[in-house]
């Protein structure tokens, strides 16, 4: 993994892996999308259990594109790596646009089944936060005018946020309020109908991949970006 | 320890540090501008348009009106936020503390606290008044201003990590704004949350006690990540 860590490396490598990626992605969309439509409809959600299918992966990613966020600025702070610094830079506007679906999802699915688009929970406020948490992570980088101050920054607030990554994630358990807790990944038996697993576990599988191809692509766009500005720092020296 | 070999004063030990810079920054806490009374000014501001916004009728805005106070004070206490640090790097006094006798993190806590006394204080003082204003019982007036006095200083600290985070930004006032106003949320909610359960005959002690391991919570991050941030601003 750290051989990976070499800019010119880690190029090498994606190289080939991206288009992949983005293959893979397309495939298991439209697989999982049509698979979301022709499971039967719930006896009691009716049609909007295929909401779900969205919003619970759009939700993971949101989460996990977070972490990736967390754990890349820990590297770029501790260890000041350049492409620790990209990767954490890439994965925050796909995370906000996951986090933004699952809170969109979220709130189609809420009012034929709760009654309302919005009610405060606990789990519905957290992640409204670390939707706000995304947004001042990409304003606090791109405000301030020296790109690597600008990286530091954002990446000690990167890691400030990641205490709402717990409380994202228990907040159902902790306080017992509108949203379900978790019904797949529970100890023992799921909570989740068996039928509707296939169409759930490809769309999870969608998102994940699609996340890393995001990610990777933006990654190595930040680096191609880099190059042309050195690029172009050299020339301006040379004239 | 060994005194210094040369003649010049002999430098404040950590204590006189400490007590010099509380100093400085509630002397420039207080000067110039009106100091902590504009914020509780924009306090009162906001105090008259919040009810008037949500129609003014007694019975709608009384069980409202810790929640409302609340959302009043987070909003009072971001305002002198902005010149916090940014004033000390602009002029160098920042480099000099950075350094001085103290660590940096102590630097940030010193501020926070001299933000808490200076702004926290005042409002803390004028929360009860508003929160009476708008309808508030009586008798909940003094856990208003504990509970804001409680939650004045994660205001400081949180504040303090943000105007850290914010040096050398363009329009810094308002990007503190955003990556504040997402902190202040559970002090906000268990400040509020502690005046309504007081209101609806509950005891306030366990919003009180979140809200100070908030307090607590907020000085360990606030002092490191706070640190961090103007070490990278210095560069």
């Amino acid at each position: 993994m750290f051989g990976l860590s070499n800019p010119q490396r880690f190029m090498r490598f994606t190289g080939p892996l991206t288009p992949v990626l983005w293959t893979a992605a397309a495939v298991l969309l439209a697989v999982g999308t049509w698979l979301s439509f022709t499971v039967p409809a719930d006896y009691q959600q009716g049609d909007t259990v295929r909401i779900m299918f969205v919003h619970v992966p759009a939700a993971s990613l949101g989460l996990g594109a977070y972490a990736a966020l967390g754990v890349s600025s820990f590297f770029a702070l501790v260890f000041r790596h350049a492409l620790a610094d990209a990767a954490a830079r890439a994965a925050a506007l796909p995370g906000a646009a996951f986090t933004a679906l699952a809170l969109f999802t979220g709130s189609l699915w809420g009012q034929p089944m709760w009654g309302t688009w919005w009610v405060w929970d606990a789990r519905l406020t957290s992640v409204l936060v670390l939707f706000l948490f995304y947004l001042g992570y990409m304003a606090l980088r791109a405000s301030i005018d020296d790109e690597q101050k600008g990286a530091r920054a954002a990446a000690v607030l990167g890691l400030v946020g990641l205490i709402n990554l717990p409380i994202v994630k228990f907040s159902v358990d902790w306080w017992n309020t509108l949203h379900q807790p978790a019904s797949f990944l529970t100890p023992g038996a799921s909570g989740l109908d068996p039928v509707y697993l296939p169409p759930f576990l490809t769309m999870l599988a969608a998102y994940g991949v699609l996340f890393a191809a995001l990610w990777l692509t933006a990654i190595r766009t930040e680096i191609r970006r880099r190059r042309v500005l050195t690029l172009r720092a050299r020339k301006a020296l040379e004239a | 320890m060994s005194r210094p070999v040369d003649a010049e004063p002999r430098p404040p030990g950590l204590r006189g540090a400490t007590r010099v810079l509380l100093e400085r920054e509630l002397d420039l806490a207080w000067s110039g501008g009106g100091g902590p009374l504009l914020a509780c000014g924009f306090f009162a501001c906001l105090t008259a348009v919040l009810p008037l916004a949500a129609g003014g009728d007694p019975r709608t805005l009384s069980p409202v009106a810790g929640g409302i106070a609340w959302l009043a004070l987070a909003l009072a206490s971001l305002l002198s936020l902005e010149r916090l640090f940014e004033r000390d790097l602009e002029d160098g006094a920042l480099d000099l503390l950075a350094i001085g006798h103290l660590p940096l993190e102590s630097v940030v806590l010193i501020k926070a606290l001299a933000q808490w006394i200076a702004v926290g204080l005042p409002l803390a003082l004028t929360a009860p008044v508003a929160a009476l204003a708008l309808g508030l019982p009586v008798s909940l007036a003094p856990l208003a201003a504990l509970s804001a006095l409680i939650g004045g200083a994660g205001f400081a600290l949180t504040g303090a990590l943000g105007a850290a985070l914010a040096l050398g930004a363009k329009r810094g006032g308002l990007l503190i704004a955003v990556v504040v106003l997402p902190l202040f949320i559970p002090p906000v909610v268990f400040g509020a949350g502690a005046l309504e359960r007081a209101a609806s005959g509950q005891s306030p002690a366990p919003a009180l006690a979140f809200l100070t391991a908030y307090v607590l919570f907020a000085g360990v991050i606030a002092a490191f990540a706070g640190a961090a941030a103007v070490r990278n601003a210095q560069g």
